[in-house]
């Protein structure tokens, strides 16, 4: 780990017997910590086989609860991902437009949906709109209000990433073109966003993970999504903890996955000498460790990683 | 609208999302730079009891860990926060809000070490500093000032987050909004109140950190 090396001397002999002792510290901690839930488990009974044998005997378990909800929660965040996609392209070339009304409005917009909570759209959409209009049918409306939630809010993130890889390209990228004789919207089409598309790759695959998890806030507007079928699933089988333990393991695992996904791509890109856009908070394991987080969007380029050394 | 604020305690409600803010950010900041402290510590398990916390929290929905709190927690395991059900559901979000968020934070300050060259350790040894003075005389100062502006999207997302709240108490803004929305019919003009609060409480910390980030920048 890079980290280490940065803060940390090779250990000599005291030092190394400091660390045994911090492991067993550690170690300590750990245990005292899974002793006191197991037990506060064990004492309500939850650990009772019982609660836990049908996630892996009973068929119906996955079939009728656990894979239905998974399916749910996965069917919004694709649908959101693709609208939300379509949302952040279009309201990131608008803010990057020639024309002031344009870049304003946009502007607007994006900063508004990114500044407003996720849920207070949800809520607004589905029980102000949705269930008062008949722009969608009953069984469709919850569907409806946990996609324009994600959308609008995960679409202005999206509008910000383009906007930001747009900048983070070498100037001379966008002079070379204009010399050449583009106009500036060629420029932008041909030459910016293609690149600054690229860089976006890993932050969208974060962002993926945020749509993800931001899916389970449908448990609110009764969309029946992983959450709310592992509460069914919960009073059905009367093993509401373990329930809600194996659905946040489903959630973990795939969230977990993606993160990986996107380090994956982020590393490719960055050896391939293209600049990236990483997430803060989101890309977890940031490659080269001693190059990243130039700026306060979370941009690097080459130019900053040459620059720091 | 006057109808809306002498019927409902609009504000009271506010003060509610900025009491878990406050709460929930200052347990956030605790548990983060703990788990941080672990994650670049140089014992294996204490980064593996580190980035574990990190993994599980920043990747389980806000919403799985505020329900599971109350029915599971509370109702099931018994363990309650307060004997009033509403005051019970609100300290436990306070709790769950300090927790998820505290992976964040801890990712946040990790990232700010992160931005330190390894040369400047390297430089503060070979001058002969020990241990204790290469931190605290060359690498905490950029670190932190590197950690400034992460630290300040994980407050802005914790703001905002305290509308989770809502699945399991009626206390704080969202579920007012909800509320209000029931009874007397969905008008733009209550969603947009709503809105523009969250609007007043996120944008002078943006402006604020933002600011500080670049103020404070470690010039490289």
């Amino acid at each position: 780990m890079s980290t280490q090396s940065v803060l940390f001397d090779a250990p000599g002999p005291r030092a190394r017997r400091r660390h045994a002792i911090l492991t067993v510290v550690g170690v300590a901690l750990l245990g005292i910590l899974l002793w006191v839930v197991l037990r506060k488990m064990q004492s309500a009974g939850q650990l009772n086989p019982a609660l836990w044998e049908p996630f892996l005997t009973d068929r119906s378990v996955w079939r009728d609860y656990l894979l239905k909800g998974l399916w749910a929660t996965i069917k919004a965040a694709l649908i959101s991902i693709v609208l939300a996609g379509a949302f952040g392209l279009l309201f990131g070339i608008g803010r990057l437009s020639q024309i002031a009304p344009i870049r304003w409005f946009c502007g607007v917009v994006v900063e508004f949906f990114r500044a407003v909570p996720v849920l207070l759209m949800m809520i607004f959409a589905y029980f102000g709109i949705y269930t008062r209009t008949d722009l969608f049918s009953a069984s469709t409306a919850p569907l409806a209000a946990v996609v324009t939630g994600l959308t609008l809010y995960n679409g202005s993130v999206i509008a910000e990433l383009v906007r930001s890889g747009v900048f983070a390209l070498p100037k001379g990228q966008g002079e070379a073109g204009l010399s050449v004789g583009l106009t500036p919207s060629q420029v932008l089409r041909s030459v910016q966003l293609p690149q600054a598309l690229t860089a976006m790759l890993p932050a969208l695959i974060g962002q993926f993970v945020v749509i993800l998890k931001d899916s389970a806030l449908g448990y609110q507007v009764t969309y029946p999504e992983l959450l709310t079928w592992s509460k069914t699933l919960g009073s059905a089988f009367s093993n509401t903890v373990p329930a809600y333990i194996v659905a946040a393991i489903l959630f973990i695992l795939m969230n977990y996955a993606l993160t990986k996904i996107a380090t994956v791509v982020q590393r490719r890109l960055s050896r391939r000498g293209r600049a990236v856009i990483a997430t803060p908070g989101q890309v977890a394991e940031t490659v080269q460790q001693e190059s990243t987080m130039a700026g306060e969007d979370g941009v690097q380029t080459d130019a900053t990683k040459t620059g720091m050394r | 609208m006057g109808d809306i604020f002498s019927n409902y305690d609009v504000l009271g409600a506010f003060w509610w999302t900025i009491k878990l803010s406050f709460f929930g950010g200052l347990g956030a900041l605790v548990l983060g730079t703990i788990a941080a402290i672990m994650r670049v510590s140089p014992v294996a398990v204490m980064r593996f009891i580190g980035s574990a916390y990190v993994n599980i929290f920043r990747n389980t929905p806000l919403t799985l860990l505020m329900v599971l709190s109350v029915l599971g927690v509370t109702y099931i395991l018994g363990v309650t926060l307060a004997d009033d059900i509403n005051q019970n559901a609100l300290r436990w979000a306070m709790v769950v809000l300090a927790v998820y968020h505290g992976a964040f934070v801890c990712e946040a300050l990790r990232s700010g070490v992160n931005t330190v060259p390894a040369g400047q350790a390297e430089a503060a040894r070979a001058v002969g500093l020990t241990f204790g003075q290469s931190m605290r005389e060359v690498i905490l100062p950029q670190a932190f000032r590197g950690s400034i502006a992460p630290l300040g999207s994980v407050l802005i997302a914790l703001i905002k987050n305290t509308t989770v709240a809502a699945v399991i108490v009626q206390a704080e803004a969202a579920g007012l909004m909800q509320r209000i929305i029931e009874f007397e019919g969905g008008s733009f003009l209550i969603f947009a109140i709503f809105a523009l609060g969250f609007v007043v409480l996120t944008m002078p910390l943006g402006i604020l950190f933002t600011s500080m980030s670049r103020r404070l920048a470690v010039k490289r």
